[in-house]
């Protein structure tokens, strides 16, 4: 880690202020991700802002049934929230599938949108990386891929994002609050993370003078939704697929659906392909797979990830299934 | 510790067996309990380690001024300004302290790169974060050299390796190959299990200190007496020189029982600046610079008559050395002594790569061999249409197979038996899929597990006082199994004194010498000669006129005396080297008279989820013949641990090492999983309790032994839930869908 100064920010103004004119600052909610990277030498900010202490920590119910999430709003308390329980399981339940409770304790929700990818060649400094270094190259091409991307990826950059919660915000139309002196704009959260490209080291839509201070959530089309996360061991390991699903069906037949991909694009992948073949389609096992395989198309593999294409098939199949076939889950 | 008032009467309960509770539990959970990185020094500071990053060449220029320039930076250590070490020395039979370095690499004094991630720079300063902040600052260039790290590509270069008086590297009975050809029933096939790491929960660690030529280190290590020798060759001193102290210690599991680079050169750091010096190695910097277990590929060929009679068991293995060291791995060890074969062939290869050496893990050969076999020997009972169990009982050997001789103890029919009955292995319908929880698929699995017992030189002190307690001296040590707890239980027995009453002082050099603790040996070694001093002063007792009813403290009470103390071996250098020759002719000749081992049962429960093929184990059942338990409590923590272990092994754990270039890419916890706790089931450890009669208190090892089979029994179950035979450990879910 390099020797930093530290700033603690009392309001957001200041907060902002500072960041404009300081032109290697990293604001700090919980830590998980950035001290981590710092220590790695990944990031090497010259101020770190910590924001923690930030009025950004209220989870409200909107006008019109939605949800707005205080950017510091801790992974632990989203997840045990009432009124992410009961309108949005999803969420809780892909909160609540990562990391370890230390860390949720800790974990922001503005935090968990600028994760890092877990790519084994960003965090080792002696490979190449065009995400740490732009226009280095790729180790991981040819390299150890298991955690790596197969929608959406580039010649430049096959690295995967790692976060849950983002999963499924994605699924459920969220949208980002950020500000910054210039002023306030909302970014739709499946515009909010970049595919790679020629420049996988540009990775939101963030400015950096630009906080982000809610995510929104608008009222569920359904409160039958489900997050599946598989991964290499029970707990304590990110996604090798995870499946962010919410599904209504009447008289047989779907009449919405809402899917997310994570642990297999650079981004939180929001399925569309696969809702477009699933609206207004027989409610069954076939329609699942038709629009598993429709969203899979144009997935590209490497040797270590090639078995992600058909894990995401089937367990795209599994979670609409569930949600299906389980009553309770609704 | 309690004290206790002198007993006038010596009748008392046993407590060899008892679950004793630990010495230092209280110790260990209230945070008393000082692992190395707590100790500290006045005017300490602090080491950092630069790593190479080519895996083979020569450094050309290194660059330190950027790093110097960090504020509280003492000095940046490279070839150019290290002092003079000795190189390591070449193994001798005569001082097995010889076999400590984990490598033969002479760090520092060479411009020679033999790994990647081999230190080539030492940062001491001020503080830890500062070292740290520093040694990434520290520019290399090199000139390579081609270099060769690709285990699959090499193997099949692999060279037979030789045997030699400890390990043989082949054997045979008879002419298993005619054997295999001819039998009417087989299976032949090919195995690999990764490279491991050990992943000891406290990382490496060391804190030097230099008093004119005497050297004193803390350091987390698992042989006290080999560190000891080994410093005072590299820093030309003589041995009493250096001591060593290493109270507690955080899990080694054979990484801790080499000397590797962090421990030397915080030695040479604090000799350079003329300060103390601690290094505590980051984790990258453990597996960068500390061997783990060999990746292996392997050939199980087994023949059998239709009455499910082994005719032949052939068993060959393929592992790897660095270029600059390590040591060959039993990997075919357990194929000569678990089944009753007609015709018994084992072969051992080896391939030398450029990486670092690797290092005896958790049972080093049987842990990976069983996997192999034990999955081999399922997969014909399936050809013969027989159950798992039964096919093991057929061929249960009366005498050890590959050379007649006969067995201390075998238990291994009763332990199956017992093991069976716990799991409810009668309610397995042994159809592959035939077993379902919901979506669940479930099966069930058996494995042997197998592990040799040996034992080895220990010296120690006894000191009975008059007020009752009893002291015993030895340099043994405690990584977490509950050493001083056991020898205080023995030495309490053999006294017939309150285990309260017996202090157990160990983990210091300046203690008489005992064994590393490694080949699951240390327990047993060091009761074996706690017995002998026991008996020593049980002896000066009767001498002193003790009558039958007289407690020990009374009789000294009535003569005056204020202790009595005896002790068993030297630790003066010709006591040392007599010790060592009386050890290796009786390891010999016991070699020649018995086979004994630690024996096991393995049952396994797993689900299998047939969309993504996630596995979870979901029950646990071992039974063990591992003689005389010396404390329930401890020895059921040290079995399940390795059976924990076990399961990481078979379903997740691997050190991946790039085959392009040698580099370690997954150098963490977060990358290279360990089991978490929600991937354990409740583990029921059971142990017949026989003792052996060829060892001191009917005492095995038991380190190791548990981790032995566990693999094998997951694929079994594995099998046997989906269908799927699954030879490549591990066992990750892709290789399911």
């Amino acid at each position: 880690m390099r020797t930093f100064s530290y700033v603690r920010a009392p309001d957001v103004e200041t907060a902002l202020r500072t960041i404009a004119t300081e032109p290697n600052a990293k604001f700090l909610g919980g830590g998980t991700n950035l001290v981590d990277l710092m220590r790695e030498n990944i990031e090497r900010p010259d101020v770190v802002v910590d924001i923690s202490r930030l009025p950004l920590t209220g989870i409200d119910e909107l006008p019109g049934g939605g949800v707005r999430i205080g950017a510091l709003v801790r992974n632990s308390s989203l997840a045990a929230h009432p009124l992410v329980r009961t309108r949005y399981p999803v969420v809780s339940q892909a909160v609540l599938g990562g990391a370890s409770a230390q860390l949720r304790n800790m974990a922001t929700v503005g935090g968990n949108l600028l994760q890092r990818t877990r790519c084994l060649y960003f965090y080792d400094e002696a490979s190449a990386c065009n995400k740490r270094e732009p226009g280095s190259g790729c180790s991981a091409l040819g390299g150890f891929t298991r955690n790596h991307g197969v929608l959406g990826v580039s010649d430049h950059c096959i690295a995967a994002h790692p976060s849950d919660l983002c999963v499924a915000l994605a699924a459920l139309d969220a949208e980002v609050e950020v500000e910054s002196t210039r002023g306030t704009r909302r970014i739709p959260l499946t515009e909010f993370h970049h595919l790679p490209g020629s420049t996988p080291h540009v990775e939101t839509a963030l400015a950096p003078d630009e906080l982000v201070t809610s995510v929104e959530l608008p009222a569920p089309v359904t409160t039958r939704s489900r997050y599946r996360k598989v991964r290499d061991r029970a707990s304590y390991a990110f996604a090798l697929v995870s499946v962010a699903a919410a599904l209504e069906v009447r008289d047989d037949t779907v009449t919405a659906a809402r899917l997310a991909l994570g642990g297999v694009a650079p981004k939180p992948w929001r399925a569309t392909e696969a809702e477009r073949v699933l609206l207004g389609a027989p409610a069954t096992e076939e329609s699942f797979r038709s629009a598993a395989e429709a969203e899979l198309a144009s997935a590209t593999s490497q040797d270590g990830n090639d078995f992600k294409i058909e894990l995401a098939r089937r367990t795209i199949v599994a979670t609409l299934r569930d949600l299906l076939t389980d009553r309770s889950a609704a | 510790m309690t004290q206790t008032l002198p007993e006038t009467t010596t009748t008392r309960e046993s407590v060899v067996g008892k679950p004793v509770d630990r010495v230092d539990g209280t110790a260990k959970t209230t945070g008393e309990a000082r692992f190395t990185a707590e100790f500290s020094h006045p005017d300490l500071t602090h080491a950092a380690l630069v790593h190479a990053t080519v895996s083979r060449g020569r450094i050309t220029a290194i660059d330190t001024s950027a790093a110097s320039a960090v504020p509280g930076v003492v000095t940046v250590l490279t070839h150019h300004n290290a002092p003079a070490l000795k190189s390591p020395r070449k193994v001798t039979p005569t001082d097995l302290s010889t076999m400590a370095s984990g490598t033969s690499v002479n760090y520092l004094n060479t411009d020679e790169v033999h790994w990647d991630g081999q230190p080539i720079a030492v940062v001491v300063a001020e503080s830890a974060l500062a070292a740290r902040e520093a040694a990434a600052l520290v520019r290399v260039t090199y000139e390579t050299a081609e270099s060769t790290v690709d285990f699959t590509a090499e193997e099949p270069a692999a060279k037979p390796q030789k045997n030699n008086l400890v390990m043989q590297g082949s054997a045979k009975k008879g002419d298993a190959e005619a054997a295999f050809t001819a039998a009417p029933v087989k299976v032949d096939r090919r195995f690999t299990t990764p490279p491991l790491h050990h992943n000891a929960i406290e990382p490496h660690a060391t804190l030097a200190v230099w008093d004119g030529d005497r050297l004193t280190v803390h350091d987390a290590t698992q042989s006290i007496d080999w560190l000891r020798s080994h410093l005072a060759l590299r820093f030309g001193i003589p041995t009493r020189s250096v001591r060593v102290i290493a109270p507690f210690v955080g899990g080694g599991f054979g990484g801790k029982g080499f000397i590797w680079a962090g421990t030397i050169l915080t030695a040479l750091a604090a000799r350079a600046t003329g300060r103390p010096v601690r290094l505590v190695l980051t984790r990258e910097s453990v597996y960068r610079t500390v061997g783990g277990r060999t990746p292996s590929t392997q050939r199980v060929a087994l023949g059998a008559r239709t009455d499910g009679t082994l005719t032949s068991l052939i068993h060959t293995s393929v592992t790897r050395l660095g270029r600059v060291g390590g040591t060959p791995e039993a990997v075919t060890s357990q194929s000569k002594h678990l089944y009753a074969a007609e015709n018994i062939l084992v072969r051992q290869n080896l391939v030398e790569l450029d990486l670092v050496s690797n290092a005896a893990m958790r049972a080093p050969g049987e842990a990976i061999g069983t996997f192999a076999l034990e999955a081999s020997i399922d997969e014909l009972a399936y050809e013969l249409g027989m159950d798992p169990i039964e096919l093991r009982m057929h061929n249960e050997p009366e005498r050890n197979p590959i050379d007649g001789k006969q067995f201390a103890r075998r238990h291994l029919r009763e332990a199956y038996r017992v093991g069976a009955e716990r799991f409810g292995w009668a309610d397995r319908t042994p159809e592959p899929r035939s077993m379902r929880d919901g979506r669940w698929l479930v099966g069930m699995g058996v494995a042997s597990a197998f592990h040799p017992s040996m034992l080895f030189v220990a010296n120690v002190v006894v000191r009975l006082s008059v007020d009752g307690t009893v002291l015993v001296h030895c340099g043994l040590q405690e990584m977490g199994m509950g050493s001083a707890t056991v020898q205080a239980q023995v030495a309490a027995d053999a006294l017939g004194v309150p285990v309260e009453s017996v202090r157990v002082e160990y983990g210091d050099s300046t203690l008489p010498m005992a064994p590393g603790a490694g080949g699951s040996m240390q327990t047993a070694s060091v009761a074996n000669s706690l017995l002998a001093a026991c008996e020593k002063l049980e002896r000066k007792l009767t001498k002193l006129g003790r009558s039958p009813q007289e407690s020990p403290a009374a009789v000294l009470a009535r003569e005056g005396l204020p202790s009595l103390e005896v002790s068993v071996g030297s630790d003066t250098r010709l006591g040392r080297m007599a010790g060592q020759l009386r050890f290796m002719s009786k390891f010999l000749m016991d070699q020649r008279r018995w086979m004994k081992a630690a024996l096991g049962a393995h049952f396994c429960e797993v689900r299998v989820d047939p969309d993504t093929g996630e596995v979870r184990v979901s029950r646990w059942t071992a039974s063990f013949d591992v003689g005389r338990v010396l404390n329930a409590k401890t020895a059921t923590s040290q079995l399940k641990g390795g059976i924990v272990m076990g399961i990481g092994m078979a379903l997740a754990e691997q050190t991946l090492i790039d085959p392009r270039n040698g580099r370690i890419m997954n150098p963490s916890l977060a990358e290279y999983h360990v089991p978490v706790h929600a991937d354990i089931p409740p583990i029921d450890i059971t142990y017949l309790d026989e003792p052996d009669p060829t060892m001191p208190l009917g005492l095995v090892g038991i380190g190791e032994v548990s981790i032995t089979g566990v693999a094998g029994a997951i694929a079994n179950a594995i099998h046997h839930a989906t269908g799927k035979r699954i030879r490549d450990l591990p066992i990750t879910l892709d290789k399911l869908l």
